[in-house]
């Protein structure tokens, strides 16, 4: 209970719990000295309209022992749970905790059904139906929100059904990828390009590796400009799946197609990020979520999915 | 003991009473004195009662007991014919598997249960309490039980004011036994109505029921043994609000359960042998039998009172003391309020039921009924939610075409692994680009992503009603949802 701003709330909400349950008390112990006028008919005396007369029904006195019950157990939750002000509690108990237990114990739960997988190799793994109904389910939950619920991702979020990888396709790197995440970086290269000029020549170039349409012209000018670019992404423009540079030759445009766009990442440059799932999600998910996504790119030699 | 003076009468909360009927006595307001605002419970030992609405009684304990404690034991197919599943959230109910979502059913029968109660209780008053309530059921139950081991009313008295003998401890202890016993039996089966009930049964056995299961089968079995053992008649006066809503479903030609006045006053005690038509007495004998066997401790001789719960014991009790008088029956009998008051024979009671309040009840009640159960019959054994993938509204694909993602629940509400088809209606050169035909296991539900194409010029730029079509390859049923389809501009 560290949200307070001030001690003082602490304090007011202390006062007002305990104050509030002691004067329920009192309430009893004085109405239970009240009196009330009866008459030998039940009645209080009191008649309206001529004949509408107020009956005296008491309550009755057990009633009372429920109301001293909710206030002993009222007091002893304050002992046990946290609830008067910054005051955490004997049983220590929150709801971050409480969270924790339980994925703590559904993770426990779930293990003996990863545990046969663990020990599987991922290719085989994507030729499990079961595991692959599991890697579905959790595909939905912790990836499609970014990559698309058919993982072909979009603007920005990479498809992952294709052949093209930024940071490596093979298993273990799938692996690598899910448990650390990715940072890609594109620093702003238009001043090591040359003038504005040279970045427009540069991106026709770029065009041109992948046949794309292009300014054949601007294109042989801006190939000798090239160079700046080929420290990430290759003489060739195949790119460095070290470093996560884009192969710029496979007509795969994951932050937008056309002149214009290249244009703007060669002058602003971009940073992308691919969150790490390792405090998400234990090692035995991690192994089947990778196999299920290294399966949607490698189809024949997955089970085909229904 | 029961206060029994005449003047002493009691206002009847909901009817209006005749002006001229009400004697607001001097003398009442001369012995005014100050109570306590809290009243200490005077216990209450009911003497057994034999009779016509004594068997009723019995057979509706016989019947209510035989449903709640024999479903959860009943087999269907593979499974428990009864079970509602709350941590895997499947509801079943014999052949039916039903979701969450079916919610609708619970609220359905929820509405059909209050309209009944209305309805009964437009007729024939508060005939849910004093026959099928589980508090009468029970406390009937325990009363019995109290008697064979205690003994009737008035041995329980002695048994109670006598000091602690072996006798008593080993009367007592029985009791308590048999009470205890019954309880758990009772939470026992209650909750084998959540979770399989032999597994919970072998579980039990072997004292190896999880934390929770320990805790609702002994909280759901305290409550048996403290409401139908100790609260009994309190539960009705002070904690149940059917009790006091009923009387607002009363009028005067609702059944209720009477004392004839005319014929029964001036009462008092008599000879067996007196000639009746000698005596300047009515027909009450002042046996207070009436008052002894009523399980909430009022005198129906005073009227119309909250606490009764129409039970009828009264009714036996007194049948039989008028049949020993050789007097006719039905001093205390179900009669209404006209008809007491204006003479009225059976036929006439009767034709009293058709009246508007009551017509309209029923005409609700069927309707509803009915509405359920067509609703029941015609329900397509799945569901489908669908839902738009929020990262990217649209994106442009090789082939010069949109495509939209969607991701499409599908819900299996039968007990066989199903196949369905997918198919995308609503604009022109719309194609399903995924899988068109899926499985679902049993009783389970997927999440399928789904994508759409649409050739690039085939629709405006802007927001397209399209609509999903899933149809059963197994089984008949056909499900449709809206949806949007999203050109970019």
């Amino acid at each position: 209970m560290s949200d307070f701003t001030s001690d003082f709330w602490s304090v007011y909400i202390t006062g007002i719990s305990l104050v509030g349950m002691f004067a329920c008390l009192l309430l009893l112990w004085f109405s239970g000295k009240a009196k009330a006028m009866t008459a030998n008919d039940n009645t209080t005396g009191h008649v309206w309209d001529g004949d509408l007369r107020e009956m005296n029904n008491p309550l009755p006195r057990w009633w009372v022992w429920l109301f001293i019950i909710t206030v002993v157990f009222g007091l002893a939750y304050l002992v046990m749970y946290p609830g008067l002000g910054s005051y955490a509690g004997k049983f220590g108990w929150s709801q971050v905790s409480q969270y924790e237990a339980e994925v703590a114990k559904g993770n426990k739960e779930v293990e003996p059904l990863y545990a046969k997988f663990n020990g599987m190799k991922p290719e085989d793994v994507a030729g499990d139906a079961q595991a692959m109904a599991i890697g579905e389910r959790l595909f939905m939950n912790n990836c499609s929100q970014c990559h698309g619920s058919d993982a072909h991702g979009s603007k920005g979020f990479p498809n992952l059904t294709d052949k093209d990888w930024l940071h490596g396709g093979t298993p273990d790197k799938i692996i690598e990828t899910i448990t650390k995440g990715r940072i890609g970086n594109m620093p702003p290269m238009a001043a090591a390009v040359g003038s504005s000029d040279d970045v427009r020549n540069v991106a026709n170039y770029v065009l041109s590796l992948s046949g794309s349409p292009h300014d054949s012209v601007k294109a042989s000018l801006g190939k000798s400009k090239f160079g700046a670019c080929a420290a990430c992404h290759g003489a060739d423009g195949k790119g460095n799946q070290a470093i996560g540079a884009p192969n710029l030759t496979d007509d795969i445009w994951l932050h937008g197609w056309g002149e214009n766009a290249i244009v703007a990442m060669i002058n602003n440059g971009k940073m992308n990020q691919m969150p790490a799932q390792e405090h998400k999600l234990t090692e035995s998910q991690i192994h089947v979520l990778a196999s299920y996504v290294w399966s949607l790119s490698n189809k024949s030699g997955a089970l085909a999915l229904k | 003991m029961e206060n029994l003076k005449p003047s002493s009468r009691k206002v009847i909360p909901i009817v209006a009473v005749a002006a001229d009927a009400v004697q607001i006595s001097s003398s009442a307001s001369s012995d005014v004195k100050m109570g306590s605002i809290y009243q200490a419970q005077k216990k209450i030992y009911p003497r057994s009662v034999g009779g016509l609405f004594s068997k009723w009684r019995w057979a509706m304990v016989f019947i209510t007991q035989l449903v709640f404690y024999g479903l959860p034991w009943l087999e269907w197919g593979q499974r428990q014919a009864v079970l509602f599943d709350l941590e895997a959230r499947r509801f079943y109910i014999l052949g039916l598997v039903l979701y969450p979502q079916d919610f609708i059913y619970l609220a359905g029968i929820l509405v059909i249960s209050a309209l009944s109660l209305f309805l009964f209780t437009a007729v024939a008053g508060r005939q849910w309490c004093g026959y099928a309530c589980p508090q009468t059921v029970y406390t009937e139950i325990f009363l019995w039980l109290e008697k064979i081991t205690e003994g009737d009313r008035s041995a329980r008295l002695r048994l109670d004011a006598s000091p602690m003998s072996s006798n008593k401890f080993m009367r007592k202890a029985a009791k308590q036994f048999l009470w205890i016993a019954l309880s758990l039996w009772t939470g026992f089966t209650f909750v084998g109505y959540f979770m399989p009930i032999k597994e919970l049964g072998m579980n039990f056995i072997r004292f190896n029921m999880g934390p929770w299961e320990t805790f609702w089968v002994f909280f759901y079995g305290f409550a048996t043994y403290g409401n139908a053992g100790y609260m009994r008649e309190q539960v009705c006066k002070y904690m149940c609000p059917y009790a006091r809503f009923q009387s607002a479903m009363f009028d005067k030609d609702t059944l209720i359960v009477t004392y004839d006045a005319v014929r029964g006053e001036p009462r008092g005690s008599r000879s067996k042998k007196a000639d009746p038509a000698s005596l300047t007495l009515g027909s009450c004998i002042d046996c207070t039998l009436c008052v002894q066997v009523c399980p909430t401790g009022i005198d129906i001789r005073k009227g119309l009172q909250y606490e009764c719960i129409s039970c009828a014991a009264c009714i036996d009790a007194c049948d039989t003391v008028m049949d020993k008088m050789n007097y006719p029956r039905g001093l205390i009998r179900y009669s209404t309020q006209n008809a007491l008051a204006k003479g009225w024979a059976r036929p006439q009671i009767l034709s009293r039921i058709f009246r508007p309040r009551v017509l309209t009840y029923a005409v609700i009640l069927l309707l509803i009924t009915i509405s359920l159960f067509a609703s029941l019959a015609l329900r397509v054994p799945f569901k489908v939610d669908v839902i738009r993938d929020r990262a990217s509204l649209a994106r442009i694909v090789s082939g010069g075409k949109i495509e939209n993602v969607y991701r499409l629940q599908v819900m299996n509400a039968t007990e066989s692994a199903q196949d369905y088809r997918i198919t995308a209606t609503g604009l022109p050169g719309l194609i399903l680009a995924s899988e068109g035909t899926i499985s679902v296991k049993a009783t389970e539900s997927r999440w399928i992503p789904v994508t759409l194409q649409l050739p690039y010029d085939a629709a405006s730029a802007g927001s397209h009603e399209i609509h999903f079509e899933v149809e059963s390859l197994n089984a008949s049923g056909h499900v449709t949802e809206k949806s949007v389809f999203l050109v970019p501009r």
